[in-house]
């Protein structure tokens, strides 16, 4: 690394920890309803959008109350924007006249969004219109990040409140999330990004001519669209000479920041955060950067206030970087070690297939790490064409489960669940009843903590399993050998656990992977967040066990470091095997010279 | 009943807030700050007739013109309707074979030593407008030669096209092709 790229590295992790405790306490005082800066402008918003929706903001929900509201409120989401994609063609800000998409794309793409998955089966500039990316996508950025975030919180309160069954108002919660968190940083940053160059308007595509025509073979078709053979077999082809290009256009900056803010993810254009409308300067890549960063790195801060010892969010955020450090070093290593293949035909020995000259390799591999850690999903980098050690990075970041900071909030309530099993597995090695912030940690508990851990890892090697016997999923792939099995395994993990990310050369716009994909994000999304609202409900109810002398402090550096070892195995138990056969089988080959 | 009333309520507040409002608001505070980024960084001549985006990269491949970085956009090169990069795995044969023949005609127009790696690898959007100082420099005798101008003026040519790092240390320095193009066909 030369001295820009470490002192790119080193600011973005000075400013993160630098927000993390004011944006950490704001939320906290949100969250527990204190008046904040913003109250003087939004508690009139606050309370007319109560009594539009009937919402008794006083009244408390039990878990099954809290998670149900979740879950119909996604719903409406889900048939929401199933029912503008279908229909997009209808509605007006579509200058380009783009039709609806296929109903297994627009389940695909709907479960994806409500899920805060954000997968991108569609291409942006091609299959989505400006209404639905703002009145479609936008919406679900917001909403979906909310829902993280707010079950988490709920989560939270569980640990906090005592003998009670009652987890807060889940309406209240995403309203006032949305209002005073996301809607503010969101408006505020998408102009400093507009001032950067990303585009911001409402015109239609532009034409404009080539400096130098250029030109290209079009495979001929008959009447119905099967490309003509000539006498020897061998396609036919038209030349067709290219003069000028059209431009897509349209409101990306308001999209850009809270598809990072939100760890959303689904990029306004194929390319997402590479092509240069989303992502035009170094500046804008530090920002989108720590806009992923932000909310999961300063919700630890806020879970630490809610529980009365902020101890005990450093002690998860320091978890958190540990990880995220070492997989960048990792990734830094193996992106400037390069491809001995490529060295070999004179080239320069780093990697830039698939990196943009203005992000650079430390640009590029902060956000390969920080995009895959939390569940965000949008790529500055093509992951695909990583080197192999190099692209076990992002995988082996989600498959951990997004806890390395994680998506909002489902970040921080599955390290949550995390702390359980290390405070579990130490108690039993110790021979103490196990607690955690002074709640007795019980059967229900574990059962609740396990579900989550292994429901996404089960997902994933189950289904990647089925596409192996699957010839449509087969055909997918884009690449020989054992990169064909990593861009599977890499796209069940990226479903299951809600990233969103892809190794792109898979062409995932086919019914197996629309249909099975939408079952993995829902399955990925939804069974662990009524597993810990179900856990929350429990732990609220017991009483509060001071620490004695027995309590195993989880505050401190023995149990962060402890901690990270529980998170190591467990990833390590579940996916080595399917880890060797992908990417380590390939990096064997790359040195041995294929 | 009650909570299946407020979701419907709240699901429809929230899209006119965050899907009508704040894109309004947001669109309208940049077409004030800042018209020439918001409508696309567009390059234009003394006429007002558009040439093109300082952020999109185009596809260059006469000798005449420096060359940016492959794209592999669709069918042709810098295709902006089809953003995207070639997915390509590190041990792909028809990747490996792909570079060496970017390799081969660059050689062949007279470049020895090392070659940066950006000027034969794709980039991730298929639209960099950017390649190295050292990519750019490269080819100045190629352009020189084939213009018959001297090395001296295409040089300050690229020097002028050159970005530096933002507040000195965000990004390393770069030069944009189409700028510099445009600015050579000047010359």
């Amino acid at each position: 690394m030369n001295m820009n790229e470490w002192l790119q590295t080193i600011v973005v992790f000075v400013v993160l920890l630098v927000l993390v405790k004011p944006l950490g306490s704001f939320m906290a005082k949100v969250f527990q309803g204190e008046r904040t800066f913003l109250s003087p402008v939004l508690v009139p918003c606050e309370k007319m959008i109560y009594r539009i929706s009937g919402v008794t903001p006083k009244e408390e929900m039990g878990w099954k109350r809290y998670a149900g509201s979740m879950l119909l409120l996604n719903l409406m989401l889900f048939i929401g924007l199933f029912v503008i994609l279908m229909t997009q063609h209808l509605f007006p800000l579509n200058p380009q006249r783009i039709p609806a998409v296929t109903w297994q794309l627009a389940l695909n793409t709907a479960v994806s969004f409500t899920t805060n998955t954000n997968w991108q089966a569609y291409a942006g500039e091609q299959m989505v219109s400006y209404f639905t990316q703002m009145v479609g996508f936008a919406v679900h950025n917001f909403v979906s990040a909310a829902t993280g975030i707010v079950v988490a919180i709920a989560v939270v309160r569980g640990f906090v409140r005592r003998k009670t069954s009652m987890l807060g108002n889940f309406w209240v919660d995403t309203t006032r999330c949305t209002l005073y968190i996301l809607l503010p940083i969101s408006i505020i940053l998408s102009l400093v990004l507009v001032s950067q160059g990303v585009i911001q308007n409402f015109s239609a595509y532009k034409t404009v001519p080539l400096v130098q025509s250029t030109n290209y073979d079009k495979p001929k078709m008959d009447d119905k669209g099967i490309p003509l053979k000539d006498a020897k077999g061998n396609p036919v082809t038209e030349n067709i000479i290219v003069k000028e290009v059209r431009i897509p256009m349209g409101p990306v900056a308001s999209q850009e920041v809270i598809k990072e803010l939100g760890t959303n993810g689904g990029g306004f254009f194929n390319a997402n955060s590479a092509h240069p409308f989303e992502n035009p300067t170094p500046l804008s890549n530090f920002i989108e950067i720590l806009l992923i960063l932000l909310i999961p790195g300063a919700l630890t801060y806020t879970f630490g206030v809610m529980a009365g010892n902020t101890h005990q969010g450093w002690m998860l955020l320091g978890v958190m970087l540990f990880i995220l450090i070492g997989a960048f070093g990792v990734l830094q290593w193996a992106e400037s070690s390069g491809n001995p293949l490529v060295a070999k035909l004179g080239v320069q020995s780093i990697n830039m297939e698939g990196k943009e000259v203005r992000n650079g390799l430390a640009g590029s591999n902060l956000f390969v790490v920080a995009t895959t850690g939390t569940s965000c999903g949008a790529v500055n980098t093509m992951h695909d064409s990583l080197t192999p050690i190099g692209g076990m990075m992002p995988l082996a970041l989600i498959l951990l489960g997004e806890i390395i900071f994680g998506g909002v909030g489902s970040g921080l309530y599955t390290m949550l669940d995390f702390a359980i099993i290390a405070v579990f597995v130490s108690g039993l090695m110790i021979g103490r009843t196990p607690e955690y912030l002074g709640k007795k940690i019980e059967v229900k508990e574990m059962w609740m903590s396990i579900l989550t851990i292994l429901i996404a890892g089960v997902t994933v090697l189950v289904l990647s399993g089925i596409a192996m016997i699957t010839p449509q999923a087969v055909a997918s792939m884009s690449n020989p050998g054992a990169h064909g099995l990593s861009e599977v395994l890499y796209a069940f993990s990226s479903m299951a656990n809600n990233n969103g990310s892809a190794f792109a050369g898979l062409n995932a716009n086919v019914n197996f992977f629309n249909l099975c994909g939408s079952l993995a994000m829902t399955i990925g999304r939804y069974v662990p967040a009524i597993a810990v609202l179900a856990m929350a409900g429990s732990l609220a109810e017991k009483k509060y066990v001071p620490p004695s002398l027995g309590t195993l402090p989880t505050d401190k550096a023995p149990f962060a470091i402890w901690l990270t070892l529980v998170i190591l195995i467990v990833g390590a138990l579940t996916f080595f095997p399917a880890l060797a056969l992908g990417p380590i089988v390939e990096h064997l080959t790359m040195l041995g010279g294929v | 009943m009650k909570d299946i009333k407020s979701a419907i309520l709240l699901f429809i507040i929230f899209t006119v807030i965050c899907g009508g409002i704040y894109p309004a608001i947001v669109t309208g505070i940049a077409y004030a700050l800042f018209p020439y980024q918001a409508m696309g960084s567009l390059i234009t001549d003394k006429n007002g007739k558009e040439l093109g985006s300082a952020l999109i990269g185009q596809s260059f491949s006469d000798p005449k013109y420096f060359w940016p970085r492959p794209s592999a956009t669709g069918d042709f090169g810098y295709n902006a309707m089809a953003s995207g990069g070639s997915n390509a795995g590190p041990t792909n044969p028809d990747y490996l074979k792909t570079v060496g023949d970017r390799v081969t005609i660059l050689r062949d127009t007279g470049v020895t030593g090392q070659i940066p790696a950006e000027l034969v690898q794709a980039s991730a959007s298929g639209l960099d407008p950017h390649i190295s100082p050292e990519s750019a420099m490269l080819q100045v005798p190629r352009v020189s030669r084939v213009r018959g101008i001297a090395e001296g003026k295409i040089i300050t040519a690229v020097q002028q096209a050159t970005e530096a790092s933002q507040m000195g240390f965000l990004g390393a320095p770069r030069v944009n092709v189409l700028v510099l193009n445009l600015e050579v066909d000047k010359l």
